[in-house]
């Protein structure tokens, strides 16, 4: 069985149709690219797949480990394991990422049937994911996402995902506003949560990202459909071609 | 969208959940008859033993309610008081008073249980003495010997009139004197109790005080008195906090509590207050109207009040502090939440008398539902107080869009040399906001109250630790609802 199978999605929103069917398998252990022009709907798939309010399902099905996803709200995704690492990660003023951290943690760990960690432990834990991607202590003691940079918030991204473990990790233009050294600590924050249980989703508008982290496989989405389908080294093509040959057939 | 209508539906089911603490006690009750009149008022100073000079002073503020118009200046609305049709008086049964727990009501005891006081080992693992007001009658007050070593008084008012006259003399309307305003008149004619405190010089109280206010009979206004003294050098910590049985009918509430700080002594009072706010179209609400002020009399001497105000029909309440002494502080954290019908004007006033005084207010606002949420502070600033500072910080937050909030600071700076700075934003929880946080596994409850959490946390974190807890879980109750 297929972790995630998407078929002939339709989606959309106030009326214009932004996605046109889409098809996607992903098995657990892969790494999936989605690349695609600006405005083909890559963060509309990402957002669909998070359940988020406002998008109309016209046509087609999603199941996650064989179960229709469509049907579950938002946070019963999310405590089933599906993440997104947001391309906008949102400020919330006055609680801290270790607070919000824990509360996730244990929402989650509730779903799964685990008791609560002690707050040792859940110390221990989090400061461990935290120093691979260079977050102090500080950082985590901060306000979620407030007054932090473009790249401070890509890697507090990572961060939760780090400690959240989802068996499907999408993750929307992660890669966007990082210089170069920052996007080498998130990438290798990612690489190191690539496991056999576990599918990644990497939606992305350059093929950077991809020396970094190499995909099993390459969708190009163009115009709200997968337009074109292959391995890591379609990326390749499409840093030198560019979109142009996706963008010029008008749906 | 499908999505929406299915949250709706789920939203709406948790918001019919019937008020958490609905529950009436079945016991007797020593009742005086209905309405208010000169007899009522002899009728309360009779049944209490109290002095000829206390009727008199009770009386005085009877005749002057008579012809005292309704302060009609706050963002409220509701239909004109008839204070004929209400009790004044009713007392539970015991009326020699109890010597032990073991002679205490049992039914009562239970009400506690559910309220949750902590009485006997409990209370004393926690370390908090509950001087706790069933109706308007003090029926228990523990700890009293540990307080008593140190030289503390903590008991009811009706008992302090008896054995501390002189202080109650002194003190009592000193700060709010009986023509204050409207309410404040009604209470010092009919109050029935009430906690009192007295800390003598240079004692530090050796825990947190605490009384837990509940309103029981049907139809009983209820008018507490508190008057707390902190003499020279001491430190006290007050804790109240309340929760109410469901009811039909408006009850009016209009307590007064009044603080003293000699030098530099020090009194924090901290309020969690979740009566009865009515349903979702806001009947059978409590009405607070309360007068809370403090007066830092003597030199470096301070008052704190911090408010976490979630429940009532309507709240109108302003904890004040009347900077007399030089370098007096006085502070003012708040939490006001309204959901539904509910209105709350609320806020402080802080009057700078005495040189190089300082206030500071941080008042967080937030309204759901239809609730109307109102800040309304006075920052005065006299011509001696030179060197004064002010530090004002109101925030609002709104769910929904058909709630309101208003900001309404008034600012009166007669010295030159003072210092005033007002701060004030708005915001509304965003969809952003709560999809983020629902992304991450928390429901729609926990997403809002972490974020009500998040906007509260200065307030918050002035509260002891305990209550602390009890009013982030209080926080979150009262908002379950108020998204959809």
């Amino acid at each position: 069985m297929a972790l995630l199978e998407i078929k002939n999605l339709h989606v959309a929103v106030d009326d214009r149709e932004i996605l046109k069917g889409i098809d996607l398998t992903l098995d657990a252990g892969e790494v999936h690219a989605i690349m695609g022009p600006n405005g083909s709907g890559k963060s509309t798939l990402s957002y669909v797949l998070a359940g988020r309010e406002g998008y109309a399902i016209t046509a087609g099905t999603i199941r996650f480990q064989g179960k229709d996803l469509l049907a579950m709200a938002p946070d019963e995704r999310a405590r089933k394991g599906v993440f997104l690492a947001f391309q906008y990660p949102v400020e919330i003023p006055g609680v801290a990422g270790m607070t919000f951290l824990k509360t996730a943690l244990n929402a989650l760990r509730k779903e799964r049937g685990a008791g609560e960690l002690d707050a040792m432990q859940f110390l221990k834990f989090v400061r461990a994911q935290a120093k691979r991607l260079e977050i102090g202590d500080e950082m985590l003691k901060r306000a979620l996402n407030v007054g932090f940079s473009g790249g401070e918030k890509k890697r507090n991204e990572v961060l939760q995902m780090a400690v959240l473990e989802p068996i499907l990790a999408v993750l929307d233009e992660t890669d966007s506003g990082l210089d170069i050294d920052a996007l080498k600590i998130v990438a290798d924050g990612v690489n190191a949560l690539r496991s056999p249980e576990r599918a990644m989703l990497l939606i992305t508008h350059y093929q950077r990202l991809l020396d970094y982290i190499v995909p099993d496989r390459v969708h190009v989405l163009a115009h709200g459909r997968i337009a074109k389908s292959g391995g890591k080294e379609l990326a390749l093509e499409l840093e030198r071609k560019g979109y142009g040959e996706f963008l010029g057939e008008a749906a | 969208m499908a999505s929406s209508i299915d949250t709706r539906e789920r939203l709406q089911s948790v918001t019919d959940q019937a008020y958490k603490y609905g529950f009436v006690t079945d016991i007797d009750t020593d009742v005086a008859p209905k309405g208010l009149s000169e007899d009522i008022v002899r009728f309360i100073s009779a049944r209490k033993a109290e002095p000829e000079w206390l009727l008199a002073w009770r009386l005085k503020a009877y005749r002057h309610w008579l012809a005292m118009p309704e302060p009609i200046w706050s963002h409220v609305k509701f239909p004109a008081l008839d204070y004929q049709d209400a009790y004044y008086y009713s007392a539970p049964k015991a009326t020699d008073g109890p010597k032990s727990l073991d002679e205490v009501d049992p039914k009562l005891l239970e009400t506690y249980e559910k309220l949750g006081v902590p009485l006997g080992e409990r209370a004393l693992l926690a370390g908090v003495a509950v001087d706790a007001v069933f109706d308007s009658v003090s029926v228990a007050t523990t700890f009293k010997k540990k307080l008593e070593e140190k030289g503390v008084i903590f008991c009811s008012i009706s008992e302090a009139v008896q054995k501390h006259p002189e202080l109650i003399k002194k003190y009592m309307g000193s700060v709010v004197p009986y023509a204050d305003n409207k309410h404040a008149c009604l209470n010092s004619a009919v109050f029935t109790d009430g906690s009192f405190v007295y800390i003598p010089k240079g004692v530090r109280c050796p825990m947190e005080l605490s009384t837990y206010f509940r309103i029981n009979a049907a139809k009983t206004g209820q008018f507490e008195r508190t008057l707390i003294i902190a003499d020279a050098g001491s430190y006290v910590s007050y804790l109240e906090g309340c929760t109410a049985p469901m009811r039909d009918e408006n009850q009016l509430h209009a307590a007064v509590v009044e603080l003293i700080a000699l030098d530099d002594a020090e009194i924090k009072y901290s309020t969690v207050q979740n009566w009865y706010p009515g349903d979702v179209e806001g009947r059978g609400g409590i009405y607070n109207f309360v007068t809370k002020r403090g007066a830092c009399r003597g030199r470096n001497s301070k008052i704190a009040w911090t408010q976490v105000e979630t429940g009532s029909a309507i709240t109108w309440k302003y904890p004040s502090c009347i900077l007399q002494g030089d370098n007096s502080v006085g502070e003012f954290y708040s939490v006001a939440v309204t959901n539904n019908r509910q209105q709350a004007d609320t806020g402080t006033k802080m009057i700078h008398i005495g040189r190089n005084t300082r206030s500071r207010i941080i008042s967080k606002g937030i309204s759901a539902g239809r609730a109307d949420n109102t800040y309304r502070g006075l920052v005065r600033i006299l011509p001696k107080a030179e060197g004064a500072r002010n530090y004002t910080q109101c925030d609002s937050l709104l769910i929904g869009d058909r709630c309101g909030a208003h900001t309404v600071p008034y600012i009166e700076s007669r010295n030159p040399s003072a210092r005033v700075e007002h701060e004030a934003t708005t915001s509304k929880i965003s969809e952003d906001q709560l999809f983020y946080c629902r992304q991450r596994g928390l429901s729609q409850e926990e997403a809002v109250s972490l974020i009500v959490n998040g906007f509260c946390k200065e307030v918050l974190q002035t509260l002891p630790m305990e209550f602390a807890v009890e009013a982030q879980k209080l926080l979150g109750v009262s908002l379950e609802g108020s998204v959809g």
